[in-house]
């Protein structure tokens, strides 16, 4: 199947929308496990991992769960194929770089994808629009529970789920969720935040760009431990931390329209003069600046945008999404020309910042 | 600055706060790509730290004897280079030099979370023999033979069909 006929396309998957998505992009849960008795991808010999993915690719496809999707070896996959599922969450760079020997199955409404042989025979995922951390978990722990009745996973008595890091051991699980929080940045609390975060045992990075330069303001909040606590401790701790995060960021817009109020029209205009008129504009800038607009569209200030037409916009001006949309292969500089040509386009009803009298 | 994985000049300079504490660590651009340095979000310098505190320990295990997994003969230089194990045995195989670090790194050191079904209904039988042979041995010693004789088909029921009694 070409996966072009079976992805949705990039308006239908903005328009998928969920609980305080003004702030939370996605909500994730991420499952490993492995074959019992045969070696980790990492060490396995070539004709090992192909016998593991045929195995496993069967036994996936034929799930309930799983009808209607798209199963397919990671050898028939394009470079561009793969890097536009990286920018969609569906897998991660590492197993966007393998080959033959793995491969990636998708459901039908792609909210659950399976990674065959990346670092453990499997990564099963399920992610939904905004904050829906328990309905992830539900739905990745059916999809495991049937499978188990067709694979025999690694299991230990005492260190539960046998995973190739020892990071992963026991549940194997990762619950993140992804936030958009402008507001704590520009109100200079992000730092406070991560470390507050960070205290109570989860992660937080930002999702492009190194360090606190996080891009477009987005931050992912993780887990660390996967052993002694249950799956279901893990999601509730990580939901009530995450509904403390939505609070704040809403303080922090808040107060930043009653005490700078200037300031923050400022930045939320200047983005969009930008956005509608630059000529010339590479993704990092125009990931900054969506996310400005993002904000502003939260807060009232562009009547006729919606979160949605932004959300899009950000997924397909990132690079593989936009080589796609224009057919062919362009250089960098070029890229930013077509980037810039698409965002006008997509801009030109849009009036400027309307603000209350 | 030497990167910490080979003795490379490091390029790539890394900083992430777990648990509270900074952690700092230097790659050269080969070990950064390798590790997927380029990628925030697949990136966890957790697992890395983990990857080189842990081929010490293994290392330090070890103490002269090769120890190696028998089952995929993965050895603490596999470690060393991956950072992740062979496979599920070398669990047991380096259990001890795994100990200490699993405790650092975890909540704990005793899985709280799902089990296979498979598994849970054969823990379930045998923790549901053990309890009625326990009171068989009870019923025998205050000498009421009619119960013994009730719990000792109750038994037989259970090993003859393990599947149906633990079934729901
Ligand atoms: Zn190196
Ligand atoms: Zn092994």
């Amino acid at each position: 199947m070409n996966l072009y006929d079976f992805l949705s396309t990039t308006q239908e998957m903005a328009e998928n929308r969920g609980p305080h998505d003004h702030v939370v992009l996605s909500s994730r849960v991420r499952l490993a496990r492995n074959l019992k008795g045969h070696p980790f991808p990492g060490r396995a010999k070539k004709s090992d991992r192909v016998e593991a993915c045929e195995l496993i690719s069967a036994q996936v496809a034929g799930l309930a769960s799983m009808r209607g999707g798209y199963v397919e070896s990671m050898s028939s996959l394009q470079a561009l194929d793969k890097q536009l599922l990286v920018e969609r969450h569906y897998i991660s760079r590492e197993h966007a770089a393998k080959s033959a020997g793995s491969g990636l199955a998708l459901s039908k409404d792609e909210s659950v994808s399976i990674m065959i042989n990346e670092e453990d025979h499997l990564r099963m995922q399920s992610i939904l629009p905004g904050l829906q951390l328990k309905q992830v978990w539900q739905k990745i722990d059916r999809v495991d529970t049937n499978l188990e009745a067709r694979l025999q996973f690694a299991f230990h008595d005492r260190l539960g789920y046998l995973t190739a890091c020892p990071t992963n051991l026991g549940t194997g699980i990762r619950v993140s969720a992804m936030l958009h929080l402008p507001g704590l940045v520009l109100q200079e609390q992000i730092n406070q935040i991560i470390q507050a975060v960070t205290k109570l045992g989860h992660a937080v990075r930002g999702l492009y760009g190194e360090g606190t330069e996080a891009l477009g303001h987005i931050f992912q909040v993780s887990n660390q431990m996967t052993l002694g606590e249950s799956e279901t401790d893990i999601v509730e701790r990580i939901s009530k931390v995450l509904l403390q995060i939505i609070e704040h960021e809403e303080n922090a817009r808040q107060t930043l329209l009653k005490n700078k109020t200037t300031e923050l029209h400022n930045y939320v205009g200047r983005a969009f003069g930008v956005l509608a008129h630059a000529r010339i504009i590479n993704s990092k800038e125009t990931m900054n600046q969506i996310s400005l607009m993002r904000m502003g569209t939260s807060m009232g200030m562009f009547p006729t945008l919606t979160l949605a037409a932004l959300d899009e916009l950000f997924l397909i001006s990132q690079p593989a999404h936009l080589q796609h949309l224009l057919g062919a292969k362009h250089a960098g500089e070029e890229r930013d020309v077509h980037r810039a040509n698409l965002l006008r386009e997509r801009l030109a009803g849009v009036k400027g910042l309307q603000l209350p009298k | 600055m030497k990167c910490c994985q080979c003795d490379k000049e490091a390029t790539v300079h890394l900083t992430e706060i777990i648990e509270g504490q900074m952690k700092k660590i230097d790659l050269c651009e080969e070990c950064a790509k390798e590790k997927g340095v380029t990628d925030p979000a697949g990136f966890g310098l957790a697992d890395l730290l983990l990857g080189l505190g842990a081929s010490q320990q293994i290392e330090d295990a070890a103490a002269g004897g090769q120890l190696s997994c028998g089952a995929c003969g993965f050895t603490h230089t596999d470690f060393k280079k991956a950072g992740r194990l062979g496979c599920p045995d070398c669990y047991e195989t380096f259990s001890e030099a795994l100990e200490g670090m699993i405790k650092q790194m975890h909540k704990g050191t005793q899985h709280h979370g799902k089990v296979p079904r498979a598994l849970r209904k054969a823990k379930d039988l045998s923790k549901q023999r053990t309890s009625l042979q326990e009171r068989l041995t009870r019923a025998v010693g205050e000498e009421n033979y009619e119960l013994a004789a009730q719990l000792r088909d109750q038994i037989k029921g259970l090993d003859a069909h393990p599947t149906e009694e633990a079934a729901d």
